[in-house]
């Protein structure tokens, strides 16, 4: 029984970090339709200022967060409007193509500045001590994700769904002509949903940093990840990264501690048996 | 295209011998990539090498030709290989830090009459493969043996040993289980762990539940280690239960991102960057200049280096003919002191036979990490090939 507990306390943990990681993902290829390989390139990017913030000038944790998401954003919005405004509606294979070259190019960048050594980003104290649940110790850190995880969910939810924002960001998705017929600036409305994506983005690689350190390969090393939490989900809904994270999170977790040798078989074992059963994602909708 | 190859190689040998003023020396790394760093290490030793000892071996000039090779791949290393002496006209290959490009490139090199110097790849069989390879860095068996001996020594019965699930995490898990099962002890579990984990709580848990005193870890530097280190420490085992290491987990440019979680991490290697000694204090200072950031410096660059002293030695005896045979055989029980201490090739193995050293990481005054020597095993071989047998 504690084992079960156990390893649902690591399922919780790993399936919060895989969803703040990869909801930005999420949302531009759900709702903008932007299949965006360089989202890792963007959450690397966060993590490098915040490492720089929080260990070179010595800043609080807070800030470093702050500082990350917002630096982020505004490396962000020059290469949306020169770049990614050319590829929204092309052909997927375009879009690949230009999003893995920016990821190669930030890759290159990242490696030239600061160095092809791992970074980390020093946390506060309260973050870093054991804390014990009665049948065992987990680091603080991960409540502290947990709880990230939960508060992004829930945020977004609300964004998306329940403000005038959100419903002309759905508007535009479904019916961009008519949409900015109506009045509603697609322009802006896909500029601001991009930086939404790119800021958790940079808050996820941050908050993901003890477990996906930030190096240069970052960006590469766990594309296959985020994409295929999202594929899972289904691209665009919250609850179905949601439930994704947390499914691919407790069978990885499970098949870890049980069989470690089988290494990443039955995670891709239940990758694929869920794109089988749900060709569009646990919660995808039809095109 | 054989024939082509063979009859290319042959022209390019005659071309080499009838003006050898200048002496090709071919190093095949990862120059790029996720491991560029290494590569990045294997150039710094050789440019301190060249730097402190010139560039020239009697009238014999030389000149260094690199290629990358970003990750291990085999084929590519033999194409390389091939490419570097047939074009090239290469009479030494060096370099080599992954276990599978080394063997890929050995078939080639009594038919060139190429000597190989291995500077980093450390399974124990690659000398087997041909006679004319030379190796300079150390074996995953020959630093993974000694930490048993402490372990058992330390008073740890029982170990669990946890492993990346490849070539030098399998062959770590053997040395380890060897030598402290010959010492008494016990090893209660073995896991072997896929090498793409990120989250390593559930290992821990499994760490904690075997009931083990001490673990026995390898894993490939880099994102994995700091992912281990620092869930061993998050999960509260560091009390309580030892933690027994190669050194490749603590390696000086790993330290910093590693922080305070390292700190009285126990490792055996064969070298630290803070080695007590004149030499090592000449070679780190070359080392540091060639390479630009010192904490970059790891014990890539000392294979290189000491590599580069064993092809000089081979030019000097062969007069900068192209003499493999020769060659090899000039440098079979060469002694000399280099920057981790004193070293000797054996005359069996060609492997060099050195001392490994168990080391503490420790906070310097001014804030930086390193690895502190605090016991030394002396002449040490290699102990991989006679398990082999």
């Amino acid at each position: 029984m504690q084992t079960v507990f156990s390893i649902g306390v690591d399922a919780l943990a790993y399936g919060m970090v895989l969803f703040v990681i990869s909801i930005g993902l999420s949302v531009t290829m759900g709702l903008m339709r932007v299949v965006n390989l360089a989202h890792g390139a963007f959450a690397m990017i966060g993590g490098y200022i915040a490492s720089y913030a929080a260990r070179d000038l010595g800043l609080a944790y807070a800030v470093a967060v702050m500082l990350a998401v917002a630096g982020t954003i505004l490396i962000a919005i020059p290469i949306e409007r020169l770049l990614y405004r050319r590829i929204y509606g092309q052909p997927e294979l375009t879009q690949v193509l230009m999003t893995i070259g920016i990821t190669f190019c930030i890759i290159g960048i990242a490696n030239y500045v600061f160095g092809p050594t791992l970074k980390t980003i020093p946390t506060p104290e309260t973050l870093r001590e054991p804390v014990s649940l009665g049948f065992r110790t987990v680091s603080s850190h991960r409540l502290f994700v947990i709880a990230c995880g939960a508060a992004v969910a829930l945020g977004l939810w609300y964004f998306i769904e329940r403000t005038a924002f959100g419903v002309k960001l759905r508007a535009a998705v479904d019916n961009a002509a008519m949409a900015a017929a109506l009045g509603v600036r697609t322009q802006v409305v896909y500029a601001v949903s991009f930086a939404v994506a790119v800021g958790l983005a940079a808050f996820g690689g941050v908050v993901g940093a003890e477990l996906l350190p930030i190096e240069p390969y970052y960006a590469l090393r766990y594309m296959v990840t985020f994409l295929v939490v999202v594929s899972v989900g289904g691209a665009g809904s919250i609850p179905g990264a949601l439930a994704a994270c947390l499914l691919l999170g407790a069978i990885d977790t499970t098949g870890r501690y049980l069989m470690p040798e089988f290494g990443e078989f039955f995670f891709y074992l239940a990758v694929i048996a869920i794109v089988w059963l749900f060709p569009r994602g646990l919660a995808g909708r039809a095109k | 295209m054989k024939k082509l190859a063979i009859a290319a190689l042959a022209a390019a040998l005659m071309g080499g011998v009838a003006h050898a003023d200048t002496i090709k020396v071919g190093v095949v790394g990862p120059f790029s990539g996720p491991f560029g760093l290494q590569g990045k290490n294997f150039k710094a030793g050789i440019d301190a090498y060249m730097a402190l000892n010139g560039n020239t071996v009697g009238d014999d000039t030389i000149e260094i030709i690199y290629r990358d090779i970003p990750t291990a791949d085999p084929a590519q290393s033999k194409a390389l290989s091939q490419e570097l002496v047939v074009k090239e006209g290469v009479q030494y290959l060096a370099g080599f830090y992954f276990t599978p490009d080394a063997m890929a490139a050995t078939p080639l090199l009594e038919q060139a009459n190429v000597p190989m110097v291995v500077m980093n790849a450390a399974t124990s069989a690659i000398v087997t493969k041909s006679p004319y390879v030379v190796r300079t860095s150390f074996t995953t068996w020959q630093t993974s043996t000694p930490i048993a001996k402490v372990a058992f020594d330390g008073g740890t019965k029982k170990v669990i040993s946890v492993v990346s699930d490849y070539g030098p995490g399998v062959d770590a898990e053997a040395a380890f289980k060897t030598g402290f099962e010959a010492a008494g002890g016990q090893v209660v579990e073995a896991i072997r762990i896929p090498l793409q984990t990120n989250d390593f709580s559930p290992i821990m848990q499994r760490i904690k539940d075997s009931g083990a005193e001490g673990v026995f870890a390898f894993l490939p530097s880099g994102p994995t280690t700091l992912g281990f280190v620092k869930a061993f420490n998050e999960n509260g085992l560091k009390e309580g239960i030892k933690f027994f290491a190669p050194g490749d987990l603590t390696q000086e440019s790993d330290l910093p991102a590693l922080g305070d979680a390292a700190l009285g991490l126990t490792t055996t290697f064969h070298y630290a960057v803070s080695h007590d000694s004149a030499e090592n204090k000449t070679f780190v200072e070359a080392a540091a200049k060639a390479i630009g950031n010192p904490a970059e410096l790891s014990f890539p660059a000392v294979g290189a280096y000491d590599g580069m002293h064993v092809i000089y030695k081979m030019i000097e005896a062969t007069g900068g003919d192209q003499d493999a045979a020769k060659a090899v055989e000039a440098v079979k029980g060469l002694s000399w002191e280099s920057p981790r201490g004193p070293v000797t090739i054996d005359a069996e193995s060609r492997h060099i036979t050195q001392n490994i050293y168990l080391r503490e990481v420790a906070k310097a005054d001014d804030g930086t990490y390193f690895n502190k020597e605090i016991q030394t095993f002396e002449k040490q071989g290699d102990p991989g090939l006679k398990a082999a047998k």
